[in-house]
């Protein structure tokens, strides 16, 4: 298929039609509504259906029965609405239904900012609601890479049969860039776990979480430590040689990969690693540098720091860690170049 | 009376205690469920989605594919089973704690996009599960554990009326029965089947709210919690049919 422009949140939404998803409901919130307002008309289109949720906690509770039926199924939103989602994320991990939900994640707490932020990577990193769980969370850093992670999204929410974020922002969701979409996919709602009426001869089945199962919490810690191992994702960039190791996902990668090339221009020695999935966060991009490089910086569009927590215990004290959170506007090439420098110079020191 | 006394083959199933309280509405209820389903043979395509509370109880022993939604949000999680599942019999089993008050917004925007769904709404005006606290169906002056003088309209407001206001809108069917004796619940059996008739026929949303004792946390014996309900009750939340669609009031 040929490349088209294509705005990051559409882009998202046709990616999703194409990876089978077939109800989405949500509720207006910038900057991700453009998702909604092109499903409201894509979806019927391929026999989804769309529903305008009256809050945001109906809209996740809707596709939580909509998992149930063994359809692909999506919700989206930010900032605020985003909180609202998680009594339902925490209710999805805990039935074990799959289902991706969208954050074009905006600046700041509560009513916050309408502009790009990268400060809900805690709260879709670390499990946003009660109990003890994990969503897996992809941070794109194109649009190509969105619409690529979105159907892998659905694919890894089915095989793990569990809740799946797309940790999007209010830039990525509102630029136009090149892509190309893959193929229709062919998806069977036939999961030997799905309730659609016990129809003649087989038993009936309840979807509730398996508390009663003295295995519980042993099977949880399996399913996390298996999703852990196998399903890391990262880019790396110039690492080998580096002196200073960049860690920046989203549009702060996209600003990290600038500012390597700027680097490497003027010799300087600067590398990045760009975790593609924010958890499992990517411990194992982190292997060969810890030992090579002079120290780590992270570059997040967050006012106190919220990834460089999980760069710290991944370092674990073996390097210095610094962090470069640029707050409510995007970070600068500048900033990071300066900001090596001086820690090569020895003029930075590291603030825990 | 003989067919109230029957035992379902749906509801029978003994490999769990029921979990309800001695007295408590929910075994009447569940068998007026179960007489419907059998009736109307729709067991094999139901799909219930439970309310949090003692309602959720009910998919212990019923023989049907069920899912335990948030608390208030069955309407919303049945609304995105029927979408996808058109063809299949979609009902919640809530009571008021979870319907009346923290659900508030899903039962009344599901029953504005007219869903085709049924709603089994058990009103005992309070909460149960949690140990007997003001429900927002709670009557005037009614002592609970969150309101130890009565409840006092001047803080508290007074009793939520869901089916009257859902009954604004145009909805398929809307009914208001009760259990405290057997014609009354011949009656409710009734306004059941016909909600889930209504389903059946693609027409749009039904609800059938239904009166019923809770015992334990209102302090009685179990027939002075059915003469309360048809003295005191009924008084301020009428019996009746409130929307019936198509064929008219």
């Amino acid at each position: 298929m040929a490349k088209v422009m294509m705005k990051g949140n559409e882009a998202l939404a046709e990616a999703a039609v194409r990876a089978g998803c077939r109800l989405y409901c949500g509720y207006p919130i910038t900057p991700q509504t453009e998702i909604m307002e092109y499903l409201s008309a894509r979806l019927p289109e391929v026999g989804g259906h769309f529903i305008q949720s009256e809050s945001e906690v109906a809209g996740i509770s809707m596709i939580l029965g909509g998992a149930c039926t063994g359809y692909r199924v999506m919700t989206g939103s930010s900032g605020t609405g985003f909180s609202l989602k998680q009594e339902g994320i925490s209710w999805m991990a805990a039935d074990e239904l799959p289902g991706v939900i969208v954050n074009v994640c905006r600046y700041g707490s509560g009513l916050g900012l309408i502009s790009p932020g990268q400060d809900a990577y805690i709260q879709a990193t670390k499990g946003g609601g009660h109990g003890s769980y994990h969503a897996i969370v992809y941070g794109p850093s194109t649009i190509q890479e969105m619409v690529d992670l979105t159907g892998l999204a659905f694919d890894k929410a089915d095989e793990y049969r569990n809740p799946v974020i797309m940790l999007s922002d209010g830039a990525l969701g509102q630029m136009m860039e090149p892509v190309e979409f893959p193929d229709f996919q062919e998806v069977h709602p036939n999961k030997d776990w799905t309730i659609t009426g016990k129809g003649k001869g087989r038993g009936h089945k309840i979807t509730t979480a398996i508390y009663t199962d003295p295995k519980y919490d042993q099977h949880v810690r399996e399913k996390y430590a298996r999703i852990a191992a196998e399903e890391q994702r990262w880019e790396s960039l110039c690492t080998e040689d580096a002196a200073i190791v960049l860690v920046a996902y989203g549009t702060s990668g996209r600003v990290c990969r600038q500012a390597v090339q700027m680097a490497r221009k003027k010799g300087m020695k600067l590398g990045l690693i760009r975790p593609v999935t924010l958890w499992p966060f990517p411990v194992k991009a982190f292997e060969q540098p810890v030992h090579t490089a002079k120290a780590f910086v992270t570059v997040e569009m967050s006012a106190l720091g919220q990834m460089v927590e999980d760069v710290r215990l991944t370092v674990n004290g073996r390097k210095p860690v610094f962090l470069y959170s640029s707050g409510m506007a995007p970070p600068r090439e500048a900033v990071i170049l300066q900001m090596a420098e001086d820690i090569l110079d020895g003029r930075m020191k590291e603030v825990l | 009376m003989t067919k109230m006394m029957k035992t379902s083959r749906l509801y029978s199933a003994p490999d769990a205690p029921t979990g309800i309280c001695p007295g408590c509405g929910y075994g009447i209820i569940k068998h007026i469920l179960a007489n419907v389903m059998e009736e109307l043979q729709i067991d094999d395509r139901a799909i219930g989605v439970l309310g949090i509370g003692c309602s959720g109880f009910v998919s212990r022993n019923f023989d049907i594919d069920w899912l335990q939604a948030q608390h208030g949000r069955a309407p919303a999680s049945a609304t995105g089973i029927k979408r996808l599942l058109p063809d299949k019999v979609v009902f919640t089993f809530q009571g008021d704690g979870d319907l009346a008050a923290i659900g508030t917004a899903e039962i009344i925007h599901a029953a504005a996009r007219n869903e085709k769904m049924t709603v089994l709404f058990v009103n005992n005006g309070i909460y149960g599960m949690t140990g007997g606290q003001m429900a927002p169906t709670t009557l005037e002056n009614q002592v609970t554990v969150t309101s130890p003088f009565g409840r006092d309209p001047n803080t508290a407001g007074m009793p939520i009326k869901i089916t009257e206001m859902i009954s604004v809108l145009p909805i398929a069917y809307a009914a208001r029965g009760a259990i405290f004796n057997p014609k009354e619940i011949r009656i409710t059996e009734g306004y059941v089947k016909k909600a889930f008739e209504k389903q059946l026929n693609g027409e749009g949303f039904s609800m059938v709210e239904i009166l019923s004792p809770c015992p334990t946390n209102w302090h009685m014996t179990p027939v002075s919690s059915m003469e309360r309900i048809e003295n005191e009750v009924v008084s301020y939340y009428p019996l009746g049919e409130m929307v019936t669609g198509k064929e008219g009031v």
